[in-house]
This record gives C-alpha cells, sequence and structure tokens, in this order.
C-alpha cells in the first residue's frame, strides 16, 4: 500500500470525512478554551461542567430544542450549586465539584436508561464518531463556529481575566462577566466535543492541549496557535489509529494527545524536564567551578 | 478641591468579622500616603473598598469627588498587587502586562491603536523598562516586576494609585527607584496610597502616614505617626512593658 492509500483510503467513506471533520473542529474549539482553562486553574471546573451538561443534552433531546440550549443551562446550574455548596457549608471547593458533577452526571445517565430510543444518547457518553448524522456535523460546525468566534474577538479581555481581575475590575470591566461568559462558552464546547470523543473524554481535549502549548512557550499568543495545531493533529492521528487498528475513536484521539503531551513534558526546549534538568545540572557545575582554581592555588602553595 | 480618595466612616464585616469599623481617610493629589497596621488590620480591606471590590455597610468612598464606578470607568484608579497574588508564570511579556492599562481606552476587541502603543512605550520609558519589554514577567527581578505594574498604572493614565506591599521582596536599591518614581508621579499630581511594614523607608519617602487598625487611629506627618508609641496603638503591644524592658 503506498503513503497516499494509506492517508485517502479512509476518507473514501462519507462517515469517516464527517468523523474527520468533527474531530478537528471539536479539537480546534476545545484547544483555544483550554488555553485560559489551564491557566486560570479552571481544569477542575471543565472538569465538572462538561460532564454536568449530560442531563441538561438528555433533557434537550426530550424536549426537542438544541442540545447547546439545555448544556448551557446545566453548565452554569453546576457552576451555582458547586459555589453555592463551597460558600454555604464548610465543605472545601474540590469535594463541591466532585458532588455537583457526579450527581448531575448521574442524573443524566439515570434521564438516558428511562429515555425511549436512547441509542442516540448513549453514544453521546463515550461519543461516535463513526456513526455521526448530517445534522451532528452541522451542529458541532455552527456552535464550534460561534465559540471560536467569540473567543477570539474577546481573547484579549479573557486573558486579562485569567491574568489579573482585579485590574479587570479597576478599569471598569466586569470580571464576574466575563468568568460567566468563559464558563457559557465551555458549556458550548462541551456540547461540540461530546459528539467527537463523548462526555467522558471531553474534559482530556479541555486540558490537555492548553497544558502541552503551556509547557512550550512563554507567550500566550503563541499558547492559542499552538494548542489548537497540536490538538487538531492528535486528532488526525488519533482518527487513522483507530481505523487501522480498528479501536475506539475517540479513545484513540485522547490517547495521542496524551502521548503528545508526554513528549512536550519530557523534551520542551525550555520547560521540559530533560531541559530543566540539565539546566541544574550546568548551575550547580558553573557554580562549583571557581572552587577549583582556588583549590590548585592552594595545592601549588 | 475635592480629595483624590475620600473614605467616610467606612465599615466592612465579612460575616460576623468586621474587617474595618468606620474607618475615615482623605488623600489630596500630589500627596503620598503610607498606611501602617499589623496583619489583618484591615488594609487590604480599605484597598478592596476604595476600588469598589467590596460593598461598605456603612460609609461612603468618593473617587475625584465622583462614585468608585465612574472612576473605575475613566480609568483613574491602577492598583499595583501583591507579589504572591500574581501569577509569575503566566505567559505575557513585560510589554503585554503594561498594555493591559489601556483596555479601558479600547475598543471591544482591545485591539491597541498607535496612541496606546506610544502609551506604552513611554510609561515603559518611564520606569526605565524599555529593555526589558518583551521579557516574559517572571524574568524580571523583584523590583522590576513592581515598576512594571506602575508602568500599567503610568500608562492607564491613572490619577490614584494604590500599591499593596510595594516594597516586600526588593533589594534597597531597587526600593530607592521605585521610591523615586513614586515622588514623580506625585509631583505630576497623582494620589498614593500604599501598604508596607517597611517603617524606616517611609518617612524619606510619604508625606502622610496612615495607623490602621480596623479603623484609622492617626493620621499624619510620618515622623510623627510613627513614634513608638503610636505604633505600639496599631501593633497592639503594651507601651509600658516595652519600656520596662527597655530598662
Amino acid at each position: 500500500m503506498s503513503i497516499f492509500e494509506f492517508l485517502l483510503d479512509p476518507f473514501d467513506f462519507v462517515f469517516m470525512q464527517r468523523a474527520l471533520a468533527v474531530t478537528v473542529i471539536a479539537a480546534v474549539v476545545c484547544a483555544v478554551l483550554s488555553c485560559w482553562l489551564v491557566l486560570i486553574g479552571w481544569s477542575l471546573m471543565g472538569d465538572a461542567v462538561s460532564h454536568a451538561v449530560l442531563p441538561g443534552v438528555v433533557l434537550a433531546y426530550i424536549a426537542g430544542v438544541p442540545f447547546a440550549v439545555g448544556a448551557v443551562l446545566f453548565g452554569f446550574l453546576a457552576v451555582g450549586l458547586i459555589g453555592a455548596v463551597r460558600d454555604t457549608s464548610r465543605v472545601k471547593e474540590d469535594a463541591a465539584i466532585g458532588i455537583v458533577f457526579t450527581t448531575l452526571f448521574a442524573l443524566g445517565l439515570v434521564l438516558i436508561s428511562v429515555t425511549p430510543s436512547q441509542s442516540d444518547l448513549t453514544h453521546i457518553i463515550f461519543g461516535n464518531l463513526l456513526g455521526l448524522s448530517h445534522e451532528d456535523l452541522f451542529q458541532v460546525l455552527v456552535l464550534g463556529t460561534i465559540t471560536l468566534v467569540i473567543l477570539i474577538l474577546k481573547h484579549r479581555d479573557f486573558t486579562l481575566f485569567a491574568f489579573d481581575p482585579t485590574h479587570a475590575h479597576a478599569i471598569g470591566l466586569n470580571p464576574r462577566l466575563l468568568g460567566a461568559f468563559l464558563l457559557g462558552l465551555l458549556a458550548l464546547t462541551s456540547v461540540v466535543a461530546l459528539q467527537a470523543v463523548g462526555v467522558v473524554l471531553v474534559v482530556a481535549m479541555l486540558i490537555i492541549p492548553g497544558a502541552t502549548a503551556y509547557l512550550l512557550t512563554d507567550r500566550f499568543g503563541r499558547m492559542l496557535v499552538l494548542a489548537p495545531t497540536i490538538s487538531a493533529a492528535c486528532a488526525v492521528v488519533g482518527l487513522y489509529a483507530s481505523y487501522y487498528l480498528d479501536a475506539a475513536s475517540g479513545g484513540m484521539v485522547v490517547l495521542v494527545q496524551g502521548a503528545a503531551f508526554t513528549l512536550v513534558y519530557l523534551f520542551s526546549p525550555r520547560h521540559g524536564l530533560v531541559a530543566t534538568r540539565l539546566a541544574a545540572a550546568r548551575r550547580r557545575k558553573a557554580a562549583s567551578a571557581p572552587e577549583q582554581p582556588a583549590r590548585t592555588h592552594t595545592l601549588a602553595g | 478641591m475635592s480629595a483624590a480618595i475620600d473614605v467616610d466612616s467606612v465599615t466592612v464585616n465579612y460575616g460576623d468579622v468586621p474587617a474595618l469599623d468606620g474607618a475615615t481617610l482623605r488623600l489630596n493629589k500630589g500627596r503620598i500616603c503610607g498606611l501602617v497596621g499589623m496583619n489583618g488590620s484591615g488594609k487590604s480591606t480599605l484597598f478592596k473598598a476604595i476600588m469598589g471590590l467590596v460593598k461598605p455597610d456603612a460609609g461612603t468612598v468618593t473617587i475625584d469627588g465622583g462614585s468608585p464606578a465612574a472612576a473605575r470607568r475613566s480609568g483613574a484608579i491602577s492598583y499595583v498587587p501583591q507579589s504572591e497574588d500574581v501569577d509569575w508564570h503566566f505567559p505575557l511579556s513585560v510589554h503585554e502586562v503594561v498594555m493591559m492599562g489601556r483596555y479601558g481606552h479600547m475598543g471591544m476587541t482591545r485591539r491597541p491603536h498607535k496612541k496606546d502603543k506610544l502609551a506604552v512605550a513611554e510609561a515603559l520609558d518611564r520606569v526605565e523598562l524599555s529593555d526589558f519589554a518583551q521579557r516574559q514577567i517572571g524574568q524580571l527581578s523583584g523590583g522590576q516586576r513592581k515598576r512594571a505594574f506602575v508602568a500599567r498604572g503610568i500608562a492607564q493614565g491613572a490619577t490614584t494609585l494604590l500599591l499593596d506591599e510595594p516594597f516586600a521582596g526588593v533589594d534597597k536599591r531597587s526600593e530607592a527607584t521605585i521610591c523615586a518614581l513614586l515622588k514623580e508621579l506625585a509631583a505630576d499630581g497623582a494620589a498614593i496610597l500604599l501598604s508596607t511594614h517597611d517603617l524606616h523607608a517611609l518617612p524619606e519617602l510619604a508625606d502622610e502616614a496612615v495607623l490602621i487598625m480596623r479603623r484609622v487611629l492617626m493620621h499624619g506627618d510620618p515622623a510623627v505617626v510613627l513614634q513608638p508609641e503610636n505604633l505600639a496603638l496599631a501593633f497592639g503591644l503594651d507601651v509600658m512593658k516595652r519600656n520596662e524592658m527597655a530598662l
């Protein structure tokens, strides 16, 4: 088999074309958002919201309204409940997050189990890249574009919010509103990505690309380019791997992202493990170097 | 002329815990005022009340004769945070941080125009960080980091500067540089309120000093306010006991 056949064969199938389109869109939108999530320290929040949207999506399915509506509603409900539990009891935030999102996720699972014609819905849990309908593609395209355009237009405000919300307040902006906006976009993004990798693995796409890019650069602008590029590349590689190995597509995409993170974690030029260890060793050597001439001097004397 | 900062009998409670209890403080333009008090004395809460980050349970805050909200919108207030409140690994350059001072003057997408770039360049020049503009903020020394945030306030055109512990983790030489810079800004008409534990530097730098312990105990000439018996009031030391120990 030639390399061209290897690369082009899978896309003789319409379902593979759709799968590719949806994965790449989801990978890019999630990756852009993840740049802010990892810097704010909202990875757990991403985990929570992406799971908590499940009952919203199921209810939206039952009511026949767009998934996005239910997802955004339940995303905010989750964040509100987490804040309420944290602020009005002695339970700490990580526990509050754990309680709220697992309960909402469980509600989603129960709702799915009692909903007739549930086959569409079980796909939401693990993703169903290879069984995407035309409508699924359309929804991902619309939501992905809206989210991406807002993120790009307001990226400077979001970065300010992530870096110094007090300054944002001091110059007359509303950091709470910016935070809420970001959480709403997080819920929308979850809808985009659950079509691709399923609700369980969305959080991987929301954290890994941003964290990977963060280890590669000291410029936020470059993070915003690196994260989606790496994420999209991983999505494509993962899809090929899933096709040729006949393995779960969502899982494969996330595995490749994890592998990419591992490589960067080890070998990133400045912030990688190898580079920082070598630099530390060099510093130690440089620190001990001046002693050597002194010692020879004493010996000679 | 209305005061730059006018805090009038402000009380702030966090639940049952009083953080400020009828604090009153007026600071005019062109003056540098040092805020002295122990941890938990309400210094940070006072800053928050001035910025409108906490709503007073009683009393009023007026900035330049208007509401704090109006002052924030016009870009009059700038806050230099404590070092430990900043994520120094954040992937931003000094230039990008200073540019954030301009956001209130920009359009929806905060795309910098020529005048914004000019203001940032001037501010960086003023704090002598032009050569460090492209450094990631964490790669600056303690003193340079403070100057970068002051530059953000300058680029913003702020007339009221609030600095939370600007001398913590800063060496003596950098401290002198920062003091000279703050004096220049005050001479240009800015009102500067800073909290500090560095009592030695204060008489040289500040025009006024304030002792705070949930309320303003004393406000006046630093040389007078920082007398040991007055400090004892703010830091809860028993003056007599200290004298005995000295004997």
